[in-house]
C-alpha cells in the first residue's frame, strides 16, 4: 500500500536527540539516527556502548531522559511496549517455558482486540512455522528444542505479527559458530523476503558487517559514525572506527603537510605515512595512519620498503596473514595472498623480508 | 563418625517409627506388642471427640492457608516493586515473622486478642439495636485462622518471592512486547509460572496450621484442634489409639510436604528450559 511516495521516504524510525540517564550512568547520550524503511541496520559497539540502551528505547522498555523516539513520523517517548508496533528477538530468547511451540508463536496475535478467530491464528502459526523452516513443530515443549530451533521459534514469534521494526538484541550469542553463519545468511534472505526493517544489536564486527545494510558504530553511550559497511572500511572516520570495523595497523605521528588530496605524518623516529585523511587536519596535529593488512605486500628483494622480521604467521587458507617486527615501527599484519606466496615463496618463521605498501595507500585518521 | 551419625538418626526417627508400630497393637499396652490390628484406627476414627477435633484442625487449616495464600501472593508480587531501604525492612519483618518462637507468637496473640476484645465487646453491647444480648467476640474459630494465617503468610510470602526472583525477566518483557497488556502479561506469564511456588506455599501453610500446638493452645479458646486433643489425652496416658492418631497426622503431613516439595522441584526444572 505504497500510494503516496512521499510516505514511503519518510524514516519508519527516529532517534532525535535522544538520551538515557540511569541515575549518574549516562548510557545513551544525545542519539541522532535516521531508520530507514525495510533496511537492515546494526548498531554496533563494546558491551556498555549504549546500542541495547538505544534498541530497548526504540522497543519502548526504556523511556529517553531527552529527546524522542518516533515511529512512523509520530513521538511514541510514553507509548508503553505493549502498544508499539515493534516486535523483538531477546538475547536469550525468553520463550515462554509453560507454553508450545505453536502457542508462544500465537501469543501476539491472541492479543489482540477483538480477537482473531483461532482459525486463523491456527493458519497463520502454521505459516509462519514454515517461513523459519520448522513446520510441524507446533506441539513441541520449548525444552524440546534444539538452541538454533529455540532461536526460529523466537524470530517466528516477532514476525508473525508483522511489526513495523524488528528489533534483534545480540540473537546470535548463544549459538556456536557454524549455526551462527547459517543463521546470518537466513536472517538476511529473510529480512528481503519479508521487507520488515531489521534492527539489530551486536558486538560481533563480522556479524555486522555481513548483514547489514547500514551500521551505527557506538562508543561510551554516542554514535561514532553511521555508513555503509564498505564506507566505514573504506573511509572509517577515527581510529576507533578503523579498529572495529575490520583489521588495521596503526602508526601514529604528527601531521606534516596538508593537501586537497593527500595528507602526510611521520612517526616519531621519522617514517612518512601519506593517504587521504576522512576528517580535516592540520599541520602539528597528532593523528595516526591506517594500513590494512591487505594493503601491504612482503617482498625478499632489497631496496623495498622496510626491513622487517616474520615473528608469526597463521595459514589462512587463500591467504596467509604475517606478524612482521620492524625496529622502529614494531609489529604489524600483513596479509599476503595465495598468487603472490607463488612469486615470491613462503616466507618462514624468523626469516628477514621486505613490508612494501604504496605510496598514499594510507588513510590519516584524527584520533578521536 | 559414621556411628555417630547413625545414632542421631535413630535418636530422631526410633521415636516415630515406635508410635507408628505401637499404633497396630492389639493389645491395650503402650509398651508390649501383642500382635497386629488395625483395631485402634477404627476406635479412633469413631470417636466422636476425635472426629469434632480432626475437623477443626482442617477447618482451621484450610481457612487459614487460604487466606495466607491471597494475601501471601499479593504481598510477594507488591514487594517486587519495592526497593532499598523499605525492601530491607519488609525482608527483616518477614524472617522474623518465621524465626519468633511459636510461644511467644502464642501469648503475644492471645494478650492482644483478649485485649482488643475486653475494649469492644462493651462498645459493641451498646451498640447492639437488637433485644437480645449482643454477640460476644471471644477466642475461637476466628482467632486460630488469623493466627495460623499471619505466620503462614509469611510462609507463603518467603517461598512465592523466592520464585519470582528466580523468574526470567524477560518473560514479562517479552509478554509486553507482543501486545500484551500488564494485567494479560500477569494472567498469561506470571502467573502460571509462579503457580507452582503458590501451591507449594499453600500446602505448607496447611501443614503448618495442622501440626501447630503451641500457638492454637493459647488462642483456640474453646476449640479443640487434634494437636489439643491429642495433648489433653496423653495426659491421661499414651494409649494406642494417641499412637494411630499421631501416625494418621503423621502420614498427612508428609504427604502435603512431599507434594509441596515436588511441585517446587517440578516448577524450577521447568524454568532450565
Amino acid at each position: 500500500m505504497k500510494s503516496n511516495p512521499t510516505e514511503a521516504d519518510l524514516p519508519i524510525a527516529e532517534l532525535r536527540k535522544a538520551s538515557k540517564h540511569f541515575g549518574g550512568v549516562v548510557a545513551a547520550d544525545d542519539l541522532d539516527l535516521t531508520i530507514r524503511r525495510g533496511e537492515f541496520l546494526s548498531f554496533l559497539g563494546p558491551s556498555g556502548c549504549g546500542k541495547t540502551t538505544a534498541l530497548r528505547m526504540l522497543a519502548g522498555f526504556e523511556t529517553p531522559s531527552h529527546g524522542d523516539v518516533l515511529l512512523d513520523g509520530k513521538r511514541v517517548n510514553d507509548l508503553p511496549p505493549h502498544r508499539r508496533p515493534v516486535n523483538m528477538v531477546f538475547q536469550h530468547y525468553a520463550l515462554f517455558p509453560h507454553l508450545t511451540v505453536a502457542d508462544n508463536i500465537a501469543y501476539g496475535l491472541r492479543q489482540l482486540r477483538p480477537k482473531l478467530p483461532a482459525a486463523d491464528i491456527a493458519k497463520a502459526v502454521d505459516h509462519t512455522l514454515e517461513t523459519v523452516r520448522l513446520p510441524g513443530f507446533g506441539k513441541r515443549r520449548i525444552w524440546e528444542m534444539s538452541g538454533g530451533q529455540q532461536q526460529r521459534v523466537a524470530l517466528a514469534r516477532a514476525i508473525i505479527n508483522q511489526p513495523k521494526l524488528l528489533l534483534l538484541d545480540e540473537p546470535m550469542a548463544a549459538l556456536d559458530k557454524k549455526l551462527r553463519r547459517d543463521m546470518q545468511i537466513e536472517l538476511q534472505s529473510l529480512q528481503r523476503s519479508l521487507g520488515i526493517t531489521f534492527v539489530l544489536v551486536t558486538h560481533d564486527q563480522e556479524e555486522a558487517l555481513s548483514m547489514s545494510d547500514r551500521i551505527c558504530i557506538m562508543r561510551s553511550g554516542r554514535i561514532v559514525q553511521v555508513g555503509s559497511p564498505r564506507d566505514l572500511y573504506d573511509r572509517p572516520k577515527n581510529r576507533y572506527v578503523a579498529d572495529f570495523v575490520g583489521k588495521s595497523n596503526f602508526f601514529s605521528g604528527t601531521v606534516d603537510s596538508v593537501s586537497s588530496t593527500t595528507c602526510r605524518i611521520s612517526t616519531a623516529t621519522g617514517q612518512m605515512f601519506s593517504g587521504i585523511s576522512t576528517q580535516s587536519l592540520t599541520a602539528g596535529q597528532a593523528a595516526t595512519a591506517s594500513l590494512r593488512p591487505e594493503q601491504i605486500s612482503l617482498t625478499r628483494q632489497s631496496g623495498h620498503g622496510v626491513k622487517v622480521r616474520i615473528v608469526a604467521l597463521i595459514f589462512l587458507g587463500e591467504h596467509t596473514e604475517y606478524l612482521v617486527r620492524h625496529d622502529t615501527l614494531g609489529d604489524f599484519l600483513v596479509l599476503v595472498p595465495r598468487q603472490s606466496e607463488a612469486s615470491e615463496g613462503r616466507f618462514d618463521l624468523g626469516a628477514d623480508a621486505y613490508a612494501t605498501w604504496a605510496d598514499g595507500a594510507a588513510l590519516i585518521l584524527a584520533d578521536d | 563418625m559414621r556411628i555417630y551419625a547413625l545414632a542421631v538418626y535413630l535418636f530422631l526417627y526410633i521415636p516415630i517409627a515406635i508410635i507408628a508400630l505401637f499404633s497396630f497393637n492389639a493389645g491395650k499396652a503402650a509398651t508390649q506388642f501383642t500382635g497386629f490390628s488395625v483395631q485402634w484406627y477404627g476406635k479412633a476414627l469413631s470417636n466422636r471427640f476425635v472426629v469434632e477435633a480432626f475437623q477443626n484442625s482442617l477447618t482451621v487449616a484450610l481457612s487459614s492457608a487460604l487466606l495466607a495464600t491471597l494475601f501471601g501472593t499479593l504481598a510477594a508480587l507488591a514487594l517486587q516493586s519495592v526497593t532499598g531501604k523499605w525492601r530491607a525492612v519488609f525482608d527483616a519483618l518477614i524472617y522474623i515473622a518465621v524465626m519468633v518462637p511459636g510461644i511467644v507468637i502464642g501469648i503475644a496473640t492471645l494478650i492482644a486478642l483478649v485485649t482488643v476484645f475486653n475494649w469492644l465487646n462493651p462498645i459493641l453491647a451498646a451498640l447492639w439495636p437488637l433485644a437480645e444480648t449482643a454477640p460476644q467476640l471471644q477466642l475461637g474459630y476466628g482467632s486460630l485462622i488469623a493466627a495460623h494465617g499471619l505466620f503462614s503468610l509469611a510462609l507463603v510470602i518467603i517461598i512465592v518471592r523466592a520464585r519470582i526472583s528466580g523468574m526470567d525477566r524477560s518473560l514479562i518483557e517479552a509478554s509486553a512486547d507482543l501486545g500484551a497488556t500488564p494485567f494479560g502479561t500477569f494472567v498469561q506469564v506470571t502467573l502460571p509460572q509462579i503457580f507452582p511456588a503458590i501451591l507449594a506455599g499453600f500446602l505448607l501453610a496447611v501443614t503448618f496450621s495442622f501440626d501447630d500446638f503451641i500457638i492454637a493452645f493459647f488462642v483456640a479458646g474453646s476449640k479443640t484442634t487434634l494437636p489439643i486433643y491429642i495433648f489433653s489425652s496423653i495426659r491421661r496416658g499414651v494409649t494406642p489409639e494417641v499412637n494411630a492418631i499421631g501416625s494418621m497426622v503423621l502420614t498427612l503431613s508428609l504427604t502435603l510436604l512431599i507434594t509441596a516439595q515436588a511441585i517446587l522441584q517440578r516448577g524450577r526444572k521447568s524454568d532450565k528450559a
